[in-house]
């Protein structure tokens, strides 16, 4: 179906004599008014999960991809040596850009949300981290892997591709299915307002007859109702998003609790998107409403 | 004007009238009578485009209305006026709006604002122009839809039992609005049952009056 901006204008300037001729119908109106807003709201949920989503797999590619971790588990008295070692290792290795091994208090703040803030670590035998920062390309983990093996026995390699990647892939997914979402709710509004519409045309059959009997086209026929379905839908809309924004922006910031759920909102000029909702609603009731109202019009000829 | 050449019409696989040849002649007077049932409204349906024809072929204003779409058929009825014995008003407009609303669909209510206030005094509802059609008696219901009919000037009117709600004094005062119209050169159909206003009519204008009756449609006897 052709839509045109002239179209369009015209819509949103109307025919109040035209408007007039189609009574208002309480029942449809409140369906299409309530159903656009509900839709909105989600649509505004769908919308802040996908961009939150899109956010968390773009840092995970970007953040995670450049650094890896090595983990010695050496006997007391050979901690010290093979850790040596290792640095001596990572720093000769082509790819690397710097290795650090992590401090107890890095270690401890590793390990809290398991054992509690106060872990004694230093009478904990536990593995030394050692955090490997990639330059350019990045090193050859098979290659490092082998030296390793050579000269640190009790060093195990983590280049987070094991994880990584099915969580980066996780949160594509998450962020397709937000988008998903949207299209499915685009859909649904549409479904509920072709109902309504329909409804509305079944009930206002004499006043279709009596404007045929005038010489009313059928394209001025459905004008009226057209208008009237699509400012409804536009208004409900414009509710649904309002609300659902302000429910987003009450949610907890990261920075007071951190975590992905927490971060599911909009940021900075992401907090325009949701705006795109009312005039993606009011275009799909546009276009369901002119089909409905076309095709029963045909029908009914 | 309007042309029927071996017209049949069939619902349901029975057939309601055939071999029906009707001219409506430009500044013509017709009658249509015939028993209830026989199809007087089917066959004034067809006139207007309403319903199409099963069989021959019916002509508005030279087009054959079997091919004509739903706009050219829309278009045609600007220049066709019906008058329904229901009337068919939006209840929820004044009489003034319903009066134009042909003027309205068509986008001339501009132009012809004039005409409007001009016509409602013609049909004597100057009084009754911002009630509701519910609000009208019988006669000012078929006056307002006779004042509709007429909005658009209108080269054909077709009137299906007028004065079928009405009484004597208010039929007399409707036929004489249409006569009057059909001196301004309209086409009028009326189909009616009345032959009282048949007989008033024949007093004052060239009529032609049919019958249809048996499934055929046929000029009126000496009864008239």
């Amino acid at each position: 179906m052709k839509i045109d901006l002239a179209r369009l204008f015209d819509l949103i300037a109307g025919d109040p004599q035209a408007d007039r001729a189609v009574p208002p119908t309480g029942f449809t109106a409140r369906l299409t008014l309530f159903t656009a807003a509900a839709m909105a709201f989600l649509a505004v949920f769908a919308m802040a999960l996908s961009l939150a989503t899109g956010r968390l797999a773009d840092r995970w590619s970007a953040e995670l991809a450049r650094t890896s971790t090595l983990r010695i588990s050496a006997p007391a008295d050979q901690a010290d040596a093979q850790l040596q070692v290792a640095i001596n290792v990572l720093e000769t290795t082509p790819g690397v850009a710097a290795a650090r091994p992590l401090t107890n208090d890095e270690q401890r703040a590793l390990l809290a949300p398991w054992f509690g803030p106060d872990l004694p670590i230093e009478d904990l035998q536990i593995p030394q981290l050692v955090e490997i920062i990639e330059s350019g390309d990045g090193y050859d983990p098979t290659g490092l892997r082998a030296r390793l093996q050579a000269e640190v026995p009790g060093a195990v390699l983590d280049d987070h591709n094991r994880w990584r990647e099915p969580l980066v892939a996780a949160a594509n997914r998450l962020r397709t299915l937000g988008w998903l979402a949207i299209i499915l709710i685009a859909g649904a509004t549409g479904a509920m307002i072709t109902l309504a519409a329909q409804a509305a045309l079944a009930a206002n059959a004499q006043v279709i007859r009596v404007m045929r009997l005038v010489g009313a086209r059928d394209i001025y026929i459905a004008g009226a109702f057209v208008r009237r379905f699509t400012l409804r839908a536009l208004t409900g809309a414009v509710i649904g998003t309002l609300v659902g924004m302000f429910a987003i922006w009450l949610l907890p910031s990261t920075d007071v609790a951190g975590g992905f759920l927490t971060g599911l909102g909009f940021q900075g000029w992401s907090w325009l998107w949701p705006l795109v909702i009312p005039p993606l609603a009011a275009t799909v009731a546009f276009v369901a409403t002119r089909a409905a109202a076309l095709r029963t019009l045909k029908e009914q000829a | 004007m309007i042309k029927l050449d071996n017209v049949a019409y069939s619902y349901g696989g029975a057939e309601l009238f055939s071999q029906v040849s009707l001219t409506l002649a430009a500044g013509s007077f017709h009658f249509l009578t015939g028993p209830s049932g026989a199809g007087k409204t089917t066959l004034l349906k067809l006139c207007y485009g309403a319903l199409l024809a099963t069989a021959g072929q019916v002509r508005l204003f030279d087009d054959d209305a079997a091919l004509m779409d739903r706009d050219a058929v829309a278009l045609s009825r600007r220049r066709i006026g019906v008058v329904h014995q229901d009337c068919q008003f939006l209840d929820h407009l004044p009489v003034t709006d319903n009066i134009a609303l042909p003027l309205t669909v068509s986008g001339r209510e501009a132009e012809a604002a004039g005409n409007l206030d001009d016509l409602i005094g013609w049909v004597g509802l100057r009084g009754q122009a911002t009630q509701l059609p519910p609000e009208l008696s019988g006669g000012e219901r078929q006056r307002a839809a006779l004042a509709r009919a007429v909005i658009m000037s209108p080269d054909v009117i077709i009137a299906d039992e007028p004065t079928g709600n009405v009484d004597w004094e208010m039929s007399q005062r409707l036929l004489t609005l249409l006569i009057e119209l059909n001196r301004m050169g309209k086409t009028i159909i009326i189909a009616t049952h009345d032959m009282n206003l048949i007989r008033a009519a024949k007093s004052q204008v060239s009529t032609r009056v049919l019958r249809l009756k048996d499934r055929r449609l046929m000029q009126a006897g000496s009864e008239l």
